[in-house]
Order: C-alpha cells, then structure tokens, then sequence
C-alpha cells in the first residue's frame, strides 16, 4: 500500500516538476529521491509499518509476496534510473514526463503484484501497459520506434480484449471476481464457461509475459522501442507480468490444475524452444537480448507449472537475478553506437572493469553456477522435478546449454576479437561503479539467495 | 581444516594475482602458492591425518538442504596430491614461456586448481556440481585466451560440450535429491539410496554420460584432441593431466555407489565403449604427425582402458585405476613438457620436420625416452604396475565375464600399440639426421631438466616401490567395495 501511493504521487509530481526545474540534472535528482523514497516506505511496510490504513475491500493484498516483489522491482528500476537515466535525454525532448510514466508503470506493478481480484488484475495489468505503449513510440521522429508503439498497443489491446472476456466468463461460473476461494470443481464436473475463462486469461497473460506462440510482438518491439525503454520493459515490467501470473493462477486456477497443466507444460516447452533457437541467429545484441528475454520466460513459466513453494522462492529470484543481469547489459549497450555483435569487439581491451562485469550478468544469464542465474534456474528445475515432471527439466537444461552458444559469443567478442568498434565511449565514474554494485549483488546472490529470499518468511 | 585450505589458498592465491601487475612476481607469486598447496597435500598424507583435518562441514544454503562439506578419503587424497604435484611441475616447465597479461593467465590458473580441489574432495552434489563448474570456467578462458590460432571456435566446442553434459547432470542430481529420505544432497544420503532397476538405470546414463564427455570415452571424444592442440600447453597439461581425471573420479564416486545395479547391468556396453576407444584412439595416434594430437589420442586410449578396468567391479582393477589415475597424470605432463620446449625452439610441432635431436640435446633426450617408456608401461616404470593391475582386473571382471577374453585381448594390444606410437614418436624426434630446423638446437635450461628430472625419479621410484600409492588406495577400495557390494545385494 505504502508503494503504490507513493509512487502514484511521485507520478504527479514527476507531471509538474518540468514547469519548477528547469534543469535536467535537478529533474533526474528529484526523480531519484522519489525513487528511494518509493523504495524506503515499501521496506517499512516490509517490517510492518504501514502509514494508510484503507479498506480495500479485500480487492488488494498486500502479503509477503507481492511486498517483496515490489522491492524488488523497486530496486530494479533504481539500478536501472542509476544507470540509464542520462540517456532518456535523447530520447525526445519530454525529460520529465518520461520518469512520471515510469512511475505510473510502478504503480501498475505494484497492483498486479497484488490483486485479489480480478478487477485489479486487469487494472493492473493496463495502468501497467499505457504508459509503455507511449514511452515504445516516445522517439517520435523514427520511423521504427513508432512502427513498433503501433504494434505493441494494437496486439496489447487485442491481448487485453481477451483477458476481459476470459474474466467475464470466469464471473460467468463462479458468479465472483475474487481470486484465492476454493472453486470446488471436481476433474470432469469443471464448467465450459470457467475452461474457456480459464484458457482465455492464460493466453492473454501469455501475451504479457511473451511466452510462445503469442511473443511474435516482442522482437519487433524491443528492437524497434528506444533502448532505454526496451530495458525496462523486458525486465521490470515482464517480471511484473509473471508475478501476476503465477498469482492468477496460484489463487484462482489452483485447485483445477488437471485442466491446465499440460497446456502450460506445452508453453514452457514451446517458448524455451523458440526463444533460444532464434536467438543463435541473432546479429544485432538488442535482437539477440529481446529473444533471449523470451527464453528466460520460458524458464519463469516453469515457476507457473510447478506452483509450490520452490516455484514461488525461485521466482522471486529469478525475476531478481535477470533483472539486474539484463538491465546492466542493456545499460552498456545504449551506450553503445554499435549494437552489432561485432561493435563489441576488443571492448575488454578498452573497458576492462566493465567487460568483467559483462561477463558475470552474462554468465548469470547463461545460468553458470556462483551466480545468481544459477540459483534461479535451480530452483526453477527443483520445482518442475518436485511438481513431477523430470523431461520437462531436461528439456529446459538442453535449451540453457543452447542459450550458452549466443551468450558466450558476447564474450569471445569483447575478449578474444580485436577492433576498435566503439572506442572513445564517454562513460561516467558513476556508471562503472553502479556495474560493478549490479555484478557484486549477482554474485553475492548466486551464494546466498536466502538474503532474499528469507524476506518471505521473517 | 586442511582440506579447506587446499581449496582455499589457490582461490584467495589467484584471485590476488588479478591485482599484481609485475611478471617476475606474478610467476614467482603463484610458484610460491602451488608449493603452499603441495605441502598442505603432503601434510594431509604424512602427518595431519585426524579426521578433523580431513574433514571440514559447514553450513550452505540451509533451505536448500546442501551444505559445504568436504572431505579427504584415499581416493580424493591421490588426486589431491596429483593436482598439487602437477602444478608446481607445470609453472616450472612453462617458466621461460611468455604469456601476455601473464598475471590474468596465471590468475587462471590456481583458479582452476581451487576449482579442481573442491571436485576432488566435496562430499555434497550440489557443492560438486558447483566445483565441477568453477574447474570448467577458468580454463575455458585459458584456452581461448592464449591459445593457437583456431582456439575460439574449438574452445567452444569443448565448453559446449562439457556444459551440456554437466547440466543434464543436475537435472539428475536434482532427481536423486528428491528420492532422499531427508531431502539432502549429501554423498551419505545418496549412497543410502535403493532405487528402482530402470530407474537406475537411466539415472546411470544422464550421470555417465556428463563424466564421459570430460575423460572423454568414444564416442564423446570429439572435442578433445583440437582442444589439446589449441590450448596454451600449460591449460594443456592441467587439461589432459588433471582434468579428465575429474570424469573417472565422477564415475567412481558419484556413479558407481549410487547405481550399483545400473553400472553391472550395463557394463559390457561402458566396457565395449572403452574397449573401441582404446584400439580406435591408439590406432590413429599411429597415423598423427603433430606431435600435441599424437599425446591427446593416446591420452584418449589410456583412459580408455582405465574406465574398462573400473567398469569390471573387481577389487584389483579399481586399486590399478586408482594407480593409474597418478600416474598417467605425470607421464603425460612429462610428455607436454617436451612438446612445449620442441614447439617454443623450433616453432614446429610435426614429426616429419624435426630429427636427429640426441646429438644436439642429449639430457632431454634421456629424460624424455624415461617419460616415454611409463607411458608405455615398461617393467620397472610407474606405467606398469598400473596397467598390469587393470588388465588383472579386466580379466577377473565379473561384469563381462562371457567376454572377458576379448576385453582383455583388446586392452593387451593397446600396449603393442602404444609402443608403436611413443617409440616412433621418439625415432622421428631424436634420432635419423638433423636437418636446417634442428640444426641450431641447444639442450634443455635449467629448470626443465630439474623439472623432468624430478618427473624421472618419481616415475622410477614409483616403478620400483609403488607400496605408498598401494596403501593409500587399499583402505579406499575395500571401503568401496564393500559399500558396492552391500547395495548390489539389495538389488538383487
């Protein structure tokens, strides 16, 4: 509750704050100091200080769970204000407003992390998506970047059509739109309007997340959003869609797993499949990063098949790990005038200390042990093997061994080629250490999640 | 507490090394630390041998039911104390070699054996597979690193190749996690295990086949003579010296008390695997003119007959494997040796463009024809106690007893084999005339004759008297055995 009020406001006052400042540099602070403050409070109602004490009718929950993933998308969008928040500049001429609708977008995180209804699902889910389809075409003089704010809220409200009908039809056979009663529907008794709700809200949150075969959006889009953006939108925000998944389908659809389990095994399967077959054949390290935030949802689907206690420990870290990891990438490569993977070549020559920090977001994301992306896919192996499915598992280690080949040629290019690609990189003292911070707290992870994760339970 | 510190001073050792920038003090800084470590080793085999210093448990992740706890049994104490005798070996004879970045390299390099103690003395699998990776990891940058021309493409070969196979092998550990009573990952807990015939069995091939990837066994070869070829010769020695021990190491360890009904069941076919690796690596190592494949196909047949002799579940065999394992590791470091000081004199590596080298450097050509010969497991060389007990076991084998005959005939041949290649290799090398490359040839420095010397004395020495190895291995196999056969009489 604490987070959601305060980052609404920070929003407003985000809004105003272009007719007092003048100068960027007092806009990025003030929107900092809003930030940690969002994240302060949020840690408060953490340890049990709330400051609103409002009814919400049963409509919001805000339990462990969806405290401690606000925190951590919280912390997320800080490292990602750390380290990105300069180059919004290029972007367009509308500095101020970009850092409100990145508040706004908070907001909808927090509210899908945490509905209990499914009106505030879809609340959620939209006050999540607007602001994201204005900030994909927010570079308004390219031609791609608003090709792709198009597509995104064409297929976007396509995707949102669907949840609402699939929510109507769920109303239609319970007669509630409360998630977390028990249903008492019985394997061969469930009704069709509650099947049919059922698959309509599971394809709709498929979209969000981009799992396969409804992430055709996601390439297009991520190439074609300002960099800036994209990494927001594949980190935060998608990890924002899997917590409302997993919730969705933890509270609401738990007790009539025999009608989804298979289909969801299927997803699994299919976007691990086609996120990291694509993603070897990338060139562009934007592409290669858009397919491989594919791949990962295939990994975090997992968490929506297993639903146990693993399952949601192992989400939690997940969605931490490939955030940090990706959008310390991401920070370095909208840097970069080269995207391609040969625009990184001989970088370890000119940047040495941020080419090990590459290395290790990049071996977390290949999910190499000591670091946190290990853990995460570890925990996400350990649930879908206790929730009985071992082939599935071995299915999902093969596609990370893929996932190795694209990663690692990241790294033969920075050290093993030589070229002088995108020498003379101007990069603040700052910046580095804000890496060097993201690539300790990978590592510290991948030794100790239960840093994190013991925030569940005390 | 020992223990702890034979992982922990090359880590904390290498990882300093990151920071000193001087090269003289870079090489002299991780001499000093391999030493550190070979005296912790030697300490741990002579006079520190309370379980207390052989044991060291701590709490790990908790909720994940892994603890770190390591531990040093007769068989993680022989690789110990190879790996700690190696690597003092290995910065010597690559003393004059310029590396650039040389504190990255070297850095590397006792990050590697951090990586390869833990292996060799973790008795939890989760922690094993953590180690497994940290070994993997380093090395993969060595050879990419500083290796020959075609290293990229061929380093990510191996790296894909044993990557793959280690992470089917957590979805397995995984698996046997869950059977545990008490959900842990502890050696303990999983040897208590009785599973299922067909259980273990598939268990056994997801397990066997990442162990198989790293010795490597035929068919899953294929990355390992590039790889040798391309690696810097120091990455190399650690590789083919220390690293593919991992694999046999897997197998006894982690495979074979687990699955004692899966690894009889299935032996004849592992055996028949070695068996065709064997002829098969030994017969093309004939045809090699480059002298760093000839080494790897024969570091191919020597494992080979090792994991034959391993898969026929007798007692004599596992104590000659478990001879074998040392053993093999110092002669084929002693044949790496030789190679790097050919290939940094004359910059060739091919057979058919040197010769007549015993006139020009006869020291080298003494030593080297002493290495040889373990290799080819001569009486009174340390090869030969080794081979002589694997094949006893092999024809003793109560897994392939129907075809014991041909399994030991096979292995015998290798032997003819071997010489045919190691004994050509030394003719083409040394003798016949020299020509405009070896010319201008000088004998061997200081330091390479110290170091193949003292490569010389243990190679005889353990030929003679190989009784301390013995011992050391004795306790270890009876412990074994009989931890093998209570569990194949459950089964049963």
């Amino acid at each position: 509750m604490n987070a959601l009020l305060f980052s609404a406001v920070s929003g407003v006052i985000m809004m105003f704050s272009g007719f007092m400042l003048k100068s960027n540099a007092a806009i990025r602070t003030l929107a900092h100091i809003l930030l940690l403050v969002v994240i302060t409070v949020n840690i408060l109602e953490l340890r049990g200080i709330t400051f609103f004490n409002i009814d919400t009718k049963g409509l919001l929950v805000f339990d462990r769970f969806a405290l401690l993933f606000t925190l951590v998308a919280s912390i997320c969008t800080l490292a990602f204000f750390l380290l990105s928040s300069k180059d919004m500049e290029r972007v367009g001429s509308n500095y101020p407003d970009y850092f409100a609708l990145l508040f706004f977008v908070l907001c909808g995180v927090v509210i899908s992390a945490s509905f209990k209804s499914l009106l505030m699902l879809f609340l959620g889910i939209e006050v999540l998506s607007i602001p994201l389809y204005i900030l994909t075409g927010s570079d308004k003089r390219n031609l791609k970047s608003n090709e792709a704010s198009l597509k995104y809220f064409l297929m976007g409200s396509f995707s949102t059509g669907l949840m609402l009908m699939g929510i109507a039809f769920v109303y239609g056979a319970t007669g509630t739109f409360k998630t977390g009663i028990p249903l008492g529907f019985e394997p061969g008794q469930v009704p069709v309007l509650m099947t049919a709700g059922m698959m309509l809200l599971l394809f709709s949150m498929s979209f969000k997340v981009s799992a396969s075969p409804f992430h055709f959006w996601t390439p297009d889009v991520y190439d074609g959003a300002p960099t800036v953006f994209t990494s927001f939108m594949a980190t935060v925000v998608k990890a924002a869609g899997f917590i409302a998944f997993m919730r969705l389908f933890n509270d609401l659809f738990g007790s009539i797993q025999f009608q989804w389990k298979l289909l969801v095994a299927i997803i699994a399967a299919a976007t691990l499949f086609i996120g990291n077959l694509t993603a070897v054949f990338q060139q562009s390290v934007k592409r290669m990063l858009a397919y491989s935030s594919i791949s990962q949802a295939g990994f975090m689907v997992l968490a929506v098949y297993a639903l146990n206690d693993d399952a949601r420990e192992g989400l939690i870290l997940y969605t931490a790990a490939y955030s940090l990891a990706t959008i310390g990438i991401f920070g370095l490569l909208t840097k970069m005038n080269d995207y391609t993977f040969d625009g990184f070549n001989g970088f370890a020559k000119q940047q040495p200390v941020l080419a090990v920090t590459m290395v290790i977001f990049l071996l977390s994301l290949a999910g190499i042990p000591l670091t946190a992306g290990f853990l995460s896919k570890f925990y996400m192996l350990r649930a879908t093997i206790n929730g009985g499915s071992i082939w599935l598992a071995v299915f999902a280690v093969l596609m990370a061994a893929i996932s190795v080949y694209y990663y690692f040629r990241l790294i033969q290019a920075m050290y093993f080629k030589d070229g002088t690609g995108n020498a003379g990189m101007q990069l603040s003292t700052s910046f580095k250490y804000t890496m060097v911070v993201l690539a300790a707290v990978t590592i510290l992870l991948g030794i100790f999640p239960n840093l994190l994760i013991n925030w569940l339970y005390f | 507490m020992i223990v702890l510190l034979l992982f922990l001073v090359p880590l904390v050792g290498g990882l300093l090394l990151f920071f000193i920038k001087n090269d003289t003090a870079v090489r002299w800084w991780s001499l000093l630390v391999s030493l550190i470590v070979l005296f912790l080793s030697i300490a741990s085999n002579v006079f520190l041998k309370s379980t207390d210093q052989l044991n060291f448990s701590a709490p790990w992740m908790g909720s994940l039911g892994s603890s770190f706890s390591l531990k040093l049994d007769g068989l993680s104490q022989v690789l110990t104390l190879l790996t700690a005798v190696s690597y003092p070996i290995i910065l010597l004879a690559t003393w004059k070699t310029a590396y650039r970045k040389s504190n990255n390299f070297f850095a590397l390099m006792l990050l590697t054996q951090a990586g390869l103690m833990g292996v060799f003395t973790a008795t939890d699998a989760l922690l094993f597979y953590f180690f497994w990776e940290l070994a993997l990891i380093p090395v993969y940058f060595l050879c990419s690193g500083w290796g020959h021309e075609r290293r990229i493409p061929v380093t990510f070969k191996f790296f894909v190749y044993t990557f793959t196979a280690s992470v089917v092998m957590l979805v397995g550990i995984l698996y046997l996690y869950f059977q545990t009573p008490d959900r842990s990952f502890s050696m303990q807990s999983f040897y208590a295990l009785k599973l299922p015939a067909t259980v273990q069995s598939w268990l056994f091939w997801i397990l066997f086949i990442a162990f198989a990837v790293k010795m490597p066994v035929f068919p899953f070869h294929t990355w390992q003579p590039d790889t040798y070829e391309q690696s810097p010769t120091a990455a190399t020695m650690v590789l083919s010296g220390i690293m593919v021990k991992m694999g046999l190491f897997g197998l006894i360890r982690w495979v074979w008390p687990i699955f004692p009904g899966a690894f009889h069941a299935w032996g004849d076919v592992t055996m028949s695997m070695g068996l065709i690796g064997v002829i098969y690596a030994s017969l093309i190592a004939i045809q090699q003119d480059d002298l760093k494949r000839l080494i790897a196909y024969s570091s191919i047949a020597h494992m080979g007959i090792m994991v034959m002799a391993t898969f026929s579940e007798s007692a004599i065999g596992m104590q000659g494997v478990f001879i074998q394992m040392f053993n093999h590791g110092i002669n084929i470091i002693g044949l790496w040796i030789v190679v790097e000081l050919i290939e940094r004199q004359f910059g060739t590596r091919k057979l058919s463009e040197l010769g007549g080298l015993a006139q020009k450097a006869p020291a080298l050509a003494t030593l080297l024809v002493i290495v040889a010969l373990g290799n080819v497991a001569l009486p009174l060389t340390n090869g030969f106690i080794g081979e002589f007990l694997m094949f006893n076991g092999i024809w003793s084998s109560n897994t392939a007893n129907a075809h014991r005959i041909i399994f030991t005939v096979g292995a015998l041949i290798s032997i003819i084999l071997s010489a045919v290649y190691t004994l050509n290799m030394i003719k083409k090398i040394f003798f016949g005339n020299t020509n405009t490359i070896t010319e201008q040839a000088h004998d061997a420095y200081l330091n390479e004759k110290v170091v193949l010397g003292i490569l010389a004395v243990i190679i005889v020495v353990l030929g003679v008297y190989p009784q301390p190895l013995l011992n050391l291995g004795n306790s270890f196999v009876e412990v074994l055995m009989k931890e093998v056969n209570v569990a194949n009489l459950i089964v049963k």
